[in-house]
C-alpha cells in the first residue's frame, strides 16, 4: 500500500510541473499578441542565450565533429570506404548532434540560470513588487527569456553545423590524409534542405522548452536559499531530459 | 444623510494554507486618507492580508472592496491596472537588484512610457526627500539596510499611490533609522492624505504613524483601538501583546524552560 501511495504522489507530482509548464507557454502565447513587448529585454536576453553561449557551444561543436571523423574513419577504414566519412559527419551534425548537443549545453547553461535568477527574484519577493508596481511579472521576466530561448537556438546550431562539420574536415583533411575536395563534396552530395531545417525546426522546440521549464521552475520557487538551489538542479534536469525524449518525437514526426 | 464609504472595505476573508487556517473571516474597513495599524504575533496572517488585497494571494472567500469594487472579481489585466493607485513597501525591501537606485524608484513610471528623463528627475526629487541625494546611479547591492528601506519607501510613493501599504516598514533597523522612517511616513500621511495600511511589532512606530490599530490574532480582528487608547485598554490580549510579556492569555512562557537541559555540558 505505502509503496502505492508514493508512486500516486510521485505521479501527482510529476502531472502538477507538467501543468505549470503548459500554463506558462499558453500565457506566454497569449501574451506575445498584446503590447508591450519588451523589444530591448528581448535583445538583452537573446545576447545572454546566443551571444554569451558561443564558446561553448563552437567548442562543442568543433570536438563533436572531430571525433565523428575519426571513429567514423576507423570504421570505414576497414572496408576502404573512407569517402563516406564527410556523409557521416555532415549528416549526424546537421540532423542530430548539432540541435541536441546545443540544446543540451544551452540547458545547462541559460536553463539554470533563468531558474536561479527568477528562483531569487521569488524568494526575495521581488517579483511581488513587479505586480504592485502594475507590471505582469509574466509578461517582463518570462516572456523576453522564452522568446530570446526560442529564436537564438536555430541561430546557434546553424553555428555549430558549420563548425561540427569544418572539425571533421580538419581531422580528415590535416590528419588522416584525405582528399579536401571529395570531401567538400561528399558533404553536401547526399545531404537535403530538409535535413538542415529539420535541425532549424527541433533547436527552436528545444529552446522553447528550455525557456519555459527554466522560468517556471524559477518563478514558482519557494523556500529560500536552498528552493532555489532545487528549481535550478531541476530545471537543468528536466529540461535535459525532455530535449532528449522530445529530440525521439520530433524526428519521429518529421521522417515519419 | 452622507455616510463616507470606506476605501477599503473587507468583509469574510478566509485564506487557508493546506490545512492551517491563517484568515478566518477577516472583517475589516479602512476609512479614506486613514492610518490603519495591523499588529499581531508572528505567523498570524499579517503579511497574508496585506497581499490578499494586493492581489498576490487568492483568498478562499470573502471579499475585498475598493472604493466600493471588488477586486477579487477583477481579471488579471484590471487588478494591475488598479495596482498603480498603490504603492508597497516590502519587508525586506524587495529592490530590484539588476537594476541602479534610480531605476528601481522610477520603475513604475517607466514601465508606463514616461520619459526617461523626467523619471529620473521624478526619482531623485523622490529620493531627496527621503534624505538620499545623489546615490541614483548606485546598485541596489551597495546599499545599507536604513538605505535600502528608504529606497524602497522612495519606489512606493514615487508614482503618486493613494494607498501605500508597509510591511514592518522598521523592522531591523536602529532605532534612530527607524524614527527616520515613521517621521517619513507620518509626513507622507499628514502631507498628502494618503490611505496607509502598515503592518508592525514596532510599539513605538505603531503609536506614531497610525490613526487605527487593528490586531489579528488566531485569524479574526480581535480588537480594533487607537493609538491613545494603547495606555489604557483593557483587553489581556492586547495588553499582553503591547507590553510584550510571554505570560498572559496567549501563553508562552512554558517555552524554552527546559532549555539548560539542552546545553547541559
Amino acid at each position: 500500500m505505502k509503496f502505492l501511495q508514493s508512486f500516486g504522489a510521485l505521479f501527482e507530482a510529476l502531472l502538477t510541473q507538467l501543468g505549470l509548464y503548459a500554463s506558462t507557454l499558453g500565457q506566454v502565447a497569449k501574451l506575445i499578441f498584446t503590447a508591450p513587448r519588451y523589444p530591448r529585454f528581448i535583445l538583452n536576453q537573446a545576447e545572454e542565450v546566443g551571444v554569451q553561449s558561443l564558446p561553448v557551444v563552437l567548442l562543442t561543436a568543433l570536438f563533436t565533429g572531430m571525433v565523428l571523423a575519426l571513429q567514423s574513419y576507423i570504421v570505414f577504414h576497414r572496408f576502404a570506404a573512407e569517402s563516406m566519412i564527410a556523409v557521416v559527419v555532415s549528416l549526424s551534425m546537421v540532423r542530430e548532434l548539432g540541435p541536441v548537443l546545443v540544446g543540451l549545453m544551452v540547458a545547462g547553461r541559460i536553463g539554470a540560470s533563468f531558474a536561479a535568477e527568477l528562483g531569487t527574484m521569488r524568494v526575495s519577493e521581488q517579483i511581488d513588487a513587479l505586480w504592485t508596481l502594475s507590471t505582469n511579472p509574466m509578461r517582463y521576466l518570462i516572456m523576453p527569456r522564452v522568446i530570446a530561448a526560442t529564436l537564438m537556438l536555430p541561430l546557434l546550431v546553424v553555428v555549430s553545423d558549420f563548425i561540427g562539420i569544418y572539425g571533421g574536415y580538419a581531422i580528415s583533411v590535416f590528419m588522416l590524409d584525405q582528399n579536401p575536395a571529395v570531401y567538400l563534396e561528399k558533404s553536401t552530395e547526399f545531404m537535403e534542405l530538409k535535413d538542415f531545417y529539420s535541425g532549424l525546426v527541433k533547436a527552436a522546440f528545444f529552446g522553447m522548452l528550455i525557456g519555459v521549464i527554466g522560468c517556471t521552475e524559477g518563478f514558482n520557487c519557494k523556500g529560500g536559499a536552498a528552493g532555489v538551489g532545487k528549481a535550478t538542479t531541476r530545471a537543468v534536469v528536466i529540461s535535459c531530459m525532455s530535449i532528449l525524449i522530445f529530440d525521439y518525437f520530433l524526428t519521429a514526426w518529421m521522417f515519419g | 444623510m452622507n455616510i463616507e464609504q470606506p476605501r477599503i472595505k473587507i468583509r469574510g476573508l478566509s485564506k487557508r494554507f493546506e490545512d492551517k487556517v491563517i484568515l478566518d473571516k477577516v472583517d475589516l474597513d479602512i476609512m479614506p486618507g486613514k492610518s490603519m495599524t495591523v499588529i499581531g504575533m508572528s505567523g498570524t496572517g499579517k503579511s497574508v492580508l496585506i497581499k490578499c488585497i494586493l492581489g498576490l494571494l487568492k483568498p478562499d472567500s470573502g471579499e475585498i472592496l475598493v472604493d466600493g469594487e471588488d477586486w477579487l472579481a477583477l481579471n488579471q489585466q484590471e487588478q494591475l491596472k488598479r495596482m498603480r493607485r498603490v504603492g508597497m513597501l516590502f519587508q525586506g525591501a524587495a529592490l530590484f537588484d539588476s537594476l541602479p537606485v534610480w531605476e528601481n524608484v522610477a520603475f513604475a513610471l517607466l514601465r508606463h512610457g514616461e520619459n526617461k528623463n523626467t523619471a529620473r528627475e521624478r526619482a531623485s526629487e523622490v529620493l531627496a526627500w527621503v534624505g538620499l541625494p545623489n546615490i541614483e546611479d548606485l546598485m541596489p547591492s551597495e546599499l545599507s539596510g536604513g538605505m535600502a528601506k528608504r529606497v524602497g519607501l522612495a519606489r512606493t510613493i514615487c508614482h503618486k499611490p493613494d494607498i501605500v501599504f508597509l510591511d514592518e516598514p522598521t523592522t531591523g533597523l536602529d532605532p534612530i533609522m527607524s524614527d527616520v522612517i515613521n517621521r517619513l511616513i507620518v509626513r507622507l500621511h499628514k502631507g498628502s492624505g494618503t490611505t496607509i495600511i502598515s503592518i508592525t511589532h514596532d510599539m513605538k512606530s505603531a503609536a506614531m504613524i497610525s490613526d487605527h490599530i487593528a490586531m489579528l490574532c488566531h485569524g479574526r480582528i480581535h480588537r480594533q483601538i487607537t493609538p491613545d487608547q494603547l495606555d489604557s485598554d483593557q483587553d489581556p490580549v492586547l495588553r499582553q501583546f503591547i507590553e510584550g510579556r510571554a505570560e498572559g492569555p496567549v501563553n508562552c512562557s512554558a517555552w524554552g524552560k527546559d532549555i539548560e537541559e539542552a546545553v547541559k555540558r
